[in-house]
Formats: C-alpha cells, structure tokens, sequence
C-alpha cells in the first residue's frame, strides 16, 4: 500500500510472524534504577519484551510500571533529576549510549499516554507532524498517503475521512485515543508504548482500542501499562507484575493469570489488594 | 416500639432537622452577603471610573471648538519692508484692519490696536507673511485671511470668560468684550471644529497649540519599546522556561526579574541618563531614547507574562511531540508557542500600553522640553503624550487647562485603540484551536 507498511516490515525484520512470547525479546531491560532526585522508584528491574507481541505490566498505584515504561523511549529524560541506570537493549543497540539520540529513539519507540493529548491542529496535521519532521514525505501525496493508512491502520479512517481538517480535538475521547495511536503509527515506530491508554474512556471505546491493540500486535512489540486486569488478561499475551519498584513476576500471561507463582501476585490478580 | 421510646428519637430528628434548615439559611445569607459586596465593589469602581471620565470629558470638550475669524486686511506698502519681510510688524497691520471693519482707529498710544492684537491669533500675521513670500505683488492690496481668535477670546465666546466678572479678575476688558460681540454679529466670527489641536504641535499659543507633535512622537517610541522589549521578552522568557536547567542560578535570575518589574520607573529614567546619554551618547530627549528607557522597563513584566502563559500550555502537549520524536525545539516553536501566543500578546501589549503612558522616566532623560514640531527620525528631539499633559498642566495659561484635559482624552483614545489592537490580535490567534 505505501512505503510505510513495508518499512514497518523491513524493521521488524523477517516476515514469519513467530509465536507470540516465543520470539528472542526486541527490548531487553537490565537492571533498571531510576531515581528522581533522592527518592528511587524502580530497583533492578529486569525483563524482556518480545517483538510481535502485548507486555503488559500490571501493578498496584505507584509501583513504578509507568516509570519503567517511560525508560524505554527515555521519556524521564524530560524530568529535571531523574536519572536512569541499567542497560535497555532495543534489537542490539543500548538506548541509553551516547551515541543514541533520544529524539530519534522515539520515533523508534512510539508512545500513547493515559489522557488522549492530541495537537490543538486538524486531525491531518496530528497524524502529518511525526512523518513531516522526520522527513519521511518528500511531496504532499506522499504525506496524505502516510496519513491515511496510519488512519486506516487506528481504525479511526471510516469516522474521519470527510473531516479531516477538524479540530483533533473536536473528537470523542475514544477517537481522539485512536487518533494518538494513528499519530504514533505514522512515524513507523518498532515499538509502541502505551500508558493506561483506556483509563479515560467508556467501556464502547476501550473495546475498540483492545481491537486494535490486538490488530497491531502483528507488526509492533507492544507494551501496555494497565490498571485492569481483565484487560491484561484479554490483550496480553506476556504480562509482568510490578511491586514498590520491583518486578515481582514475569511471564505468560495465561500462566500469570491461572497459576501465579508468588503469593504478592496472586493476592493482587485476586483482587485483595491493590 | 412504644410511643414513649418514639418520641425522644422523633425529637432528636426534629431538632438535627431545624439545625440543618438554621445552616442552610446561615450559608444562603452569606452567600446573599457576598454578592452585595462584590456589587458594591464594582458599582464604587464604576462610579469612580464615571467621575473620572466625566470631569476630564467636561474639561477638555471645549478644546475641540474653537473659533476663527475671516478678516480683510489691506496691506499697505508703508507697514512692509520688502527688503526685511520678517521683521515687519504684520500683527499690528491685522489689528488696524479689524478696527477699520469696525469703524473705529487707533489712538496715538496704540492701545487699541494692542487690545485687538490681544484677541487676534498671532497667526493671522503669519499666514500674511506666507503669501507676501510668495507672491510679494500682494502688497497694496486687500487680501482676506481666516485665523483661529486668540485663546482668550475662544473662552469669552465658549462662555468661559463672564462680562459679569469685576474687570481686574476677568483678562478681556470691556472694549475687547464688546468687539468680539461685534464681530461675532457681522458673522466675521464662527465656531468650527478645532483641527488645529489635531494637526498642530506644541506652541506658546494655546490657540495655536496641538497634540500631533506629541502623537507622533508617542507612535515612535511605542515602535521602538515594542521592536526591542517583545521579542527579547518572549526570547528570554521562552529560554527560561523551556530550555534553562533548573538551578541556583536560574532561580536568581527569576527573583532578579520578579524584582525588577517592582522598581521605581524614575529608577530606569535614571538608568537611561547615565548608560544611554552620558556613556552610549544617544541624542536627548529623542524617541529613541524613550523607547530604550521604556524597553528596559517592559522587559520584566513581559518576561513575566510569557513565562505564566507558558506555563499554562498543559505538559501533555509537550510529551505528545516530544514522543513522535520532535526534538525540544520543535516541540517549543511547533506547539507550545502557538499555544501561548495569545497570553504573550496580551502581557505584551498591556505593558506596552503602560509604558505609553509613562511619565516619569521620561523627565529623567531630557523629555521634558518645549518641542513645537513634529519628530521627523527616531533621534530628533520629541515630546510624547503624557509628558505634554505634564507641561500644560504646568503652563499657567487658562486656555491650556482645557487643552491638558483634552490631550488626556487623546492619550485616552491612543490606548482604547492599542487595547483594541490586543483584542483583535488575541482573537485571530486564538482562531488556530
């Protein structure tokens, strides 16, 4: 369709799909601190997450999932004080070199916050920015093309075809959700990172992004931080259990969910506490 | 349950009930409270603001009248020296010509000829001079030339100045009152919009006096004020806020501007005299030099505005470029300052309108001079608004109290129409969502 499917292709190199939670991890965490200023909010955290597959990274308020999950396009770089140690590999490359330049990682690296945050711009230009300053469109068609079949690729292309020079943010909370998505997708990222991205939404409009989510697993690593458990349950296929900073278990998730190995975790997915 | 275990629990109710009802009521006259001071406060803002207005109004209205005369004066070849047309006494030659209409001649002393030259603009003489300049074969001839009255005569004819007063408290004396009357019967005499105030500079002449050297003068130095202090501010302040580390030294420099923008302006009148006049030599009293001066004092205010309307941009904004991959520039020129355009513009430009009408650190650098022209570059000598209100208030002609009164309506209006210029621009901003 456009160069953009077959780049996220060539990323993601072979063309076999493999077995979801089967495949060596596209990111590899080790040994993860993160400190913002004096106070630590993550110790040693390891974990790997498979490429062509949902993390999801559950845990009780404060237990430092989001933390983590912002390590991996060095987001907490933007926090005044905070300071990350540890090694992330992304494919074969330590994002936190100095020779990585955080700008390019997180076009790399794509992210989706809690709160849909779209551009105050036309629903055109949130999906066009990423694309445009990164070069990828040499000419106007080229830059429609991409922003369509990122459309197309959030599900949003159907509801917003006619209206594309509308205000994003004149959209309903579950489309202004998937317009993120869609801007995200547009810049070819490898991974997707998305931070409770339902949290803010009605029960119609998470099922639409659990949809999708699951439609996008074939081609990106994703990693999901979620407050609900049926969620995790349902989208991911590798979940991970974070506790005051650490990670308490890490798995698949059908066997997180059905036999947990430590007591913590169990009493969380149970419901007695958290 | 019997009735005797009932009525106790009944009571209790009853009384929880009738306090409740008793801080309802307390929070509802409270809240009645509240909105009548709140009326209060804005009725006694209005008023004031009203009274304001009203008295300036009711002063100045007058200075936009003003009365001129139509007069033919014969000029005779004794009264000119060819040879020295300046020197020539063209005021007594109108003054003769206005008693000859009236039928009347000067006596030996000239003491006629010098009460009608006391009622006659000095401008009549002058429009004289002009047209004999240029064609010098006028003389012997009767020419008509139309002049405003002297200040004086304008109030007599505003009813300003009473024929009831005592003679030694009144400045017109019976025989000037009864010519005025006679001129105004033969219709020699008629009131006008006074263009003259519009179009004319300062001048000793309150007749002849006018706002526009001032106007202009204020347009040159708000340009300068402005093309130094907006971008500089916003800059700065743009720095600070989305690019400096948080630090020691951040932090001095943020209680530094916070202070500045509390100093006295005469404090930056005198700054402006030792660094741009005594060290930098930057011609006195000249726009620029005001507008390097008011620069200085918009900067901290401004900074201070771009920083708060920066800071409203919700962080989200910031994280959502910054996680498509734009770098920290890009997310700053491409968002974040479109979004706080219309907060930067509105600081700016309330400061700037302060900076209008400033005053006092204009006295510091030589602003305070008697400028009867019109300011041709950003370095000639100048006058602007509220320093021209300062002189005439000071000047102890009566007819310059209305015209002070009437320069601050103007100053009025210069920032009515800026404040307009905020609005429109806020809006058309404000149009990009």
């Amino acid at each position: 369709m456009t160069r953009q499917r077959d780049d996220a292709h060539a990323l993601g190199g072979s063309t076999t799909t493999p077995r979801a939670g089967r495949a060596g991890p596209k990111v590899s965490a080790t040994d993860i601190s993160v400190f913002y200023g004096e106070k630590q909010a993550l110790f040693d955290v390891s974990l790997d997450m498979p490429d062509r597959a949902v993390t999801a990274l559950i845990g009780p308020s404060g237990c430092g999932k989001s933390t983590f999950l912002r390590c991996i396009n060095r987001m907490n770089d933007t926090i005044p004080g905070a300071r990350v140690e540890g090694r992330i590999i992304l494919d074969d490359e330590d994002i936190n070199d100095r020779g990585v330049d955080p700008v390019l990682l997180r076009a790399r690296v794509g992210m989706v916050f809690q709160k849909p945050n779209p551009f105050p711009k036309s629903i055109f230009e949130n999906v066009a920015y990423g694309p445009r300053i990164h070069g990828f469109a040499s000419t106007k068609n080229e830059l429609a093309d991409i922003v369509e079949s990122s459309l197309k690729r959030a599900g949003l292309w159907t509801e917003v075809a006619d209206r594309l020079q509308a205000p994003g943010t004149s959209l309903s909370g579950g489309q202004q959700q998937r317009l993120v998505i869609a801007r995200a997708i547009a810049v070819s990222p490898e991974v997707i990172l998305m931070d409770e991205p339902c949290s803010a939404l009605d029960p119609i409009a998470t099922a639409k992004i659990e949809e999708l989510i699951d439609d996008l697993r074939s081609q990106y690593c994703i990693v999901i931080v979620t407050h609900s458990m049926a969620q995790a349950a349902r989208v991911s296929q590798r979940t991970a259990f974070f506790h005051m900073g650490t990670v308490v278990e890490s798995g698949a998730t059908d066997e997180i969910f059905t036999n947990p190995r430590d007591t913590r975790t169990q009493d969380y997915i149970t419901g007695r506490f958290g | 349950m019997t009735d005797a275990a009932l009525t106790p629990a009944q009571a209790a109710k009853a009384r929880a009930r009738a306090q409740a009802e008793a801080r309802l009521k307390r929070r509802y006259r409270a809240e009645t409270r509240f909105r009548f001071y709140g009326r209060a406060a804005i009725f006694l803002a209005l008023a004031f603001l009203v009274v304001l207005l009203g008295r300036i109004g009711t002063q100045g209205y007058s200075t936009f009248v003003d009365y001129r005369i139509s007069l033919p004066v014969e000029i005779s070849a004794d009264r000119v020296d060819m040879a020295d047309l300046g020197g020539s006494n063209f005021n007594l030659m109108v003054a003769e010509s206005a008693l000859a209409v009236l039928g009347e001649e000067d006596d030996v002393y000239g003491e006629a000829s010098s009460e009608m030259m006391a009622i006659l603009s000095g401008d009549l003489g002058f429009q004289i001079l002009d047209r004999l300049r240029e064609d010098p074969s006028l003389i012997g001839q009767t020419i008509t030339v139309q002049g405003p009255m002297k200040a004086n005569a304008s109030l007599y004819y505003k009813g300003q100045i009473s024929r009831d007063t005592e003679i030694g408290g009144r400045l017109l004396s019976d025989r000037q009152l009864d010519w005025l009357d006679e001129l105004r019967q033969r219709d020699m005499v008629s009131g006008g919009f006074n263009w003259t105030f519009l179009s004319r500079s300062d001048s000793t002449e309150p007749e002849q006096a006018g706002v526009l050297g001032a106007v202009v003068g204020s347009a040159m130095m708000l340009l300068v004020t402005a093309l130094l202090a907006a971008p500089i501010g916003v800059l700065a302040a743009t720095y600070l806020e989305e690019f400096a580390p948080k630090n020691r030294w951040t932090d001095l420099i943020e209680v530094n501007i916070n202070n500045l923008a509390a100093v006295p302006s005469i404090i930056y009148g005198l700054l402006g005299l030792a660094v741009f006049i005594n060290w930098l030599a930057v011609p006195r009293s000249s726009p620029l030099l005001g507008g390097l001066v008011l620069a200085l004092m918009a900067l901290p205010t401004i900074i201070i505005a771009t920083r708060a309307s920066l800071r409203a941009v919700p962080p989200s904004i910031r994280e959502a470029a910054l996680a498509v991959g734009a770098s920290r520039t890009q997310t700053v020129f491409h968002h974040v300052l479109p979004l706080a355009m219309p907060g930067m513009m509105t600081g700016t430009i309330l400061s700037l309108a302060h900076a209008l009408g400033e005053t006092a650190p204009l006295l510091m650098i030589g602003m305070v001079s008697f400028v009867p022209g019109v300011p041709e570059t950003l370095t000639s000598a100048a006058t602007v608004l509220p320093v021209q209100i300062f002189i005439w208030e000071n000047a102890s002609e009566r007819a310059f109290h209305e015209r002070t009164a009437a320069a601050i309506i103007v100053l009025l209006v210069f920032m009515v129409l800026m404040n307009l210029a905020a609005v429109l621009l806020r809006r058309r901003f404000e149009r990009r969502w």
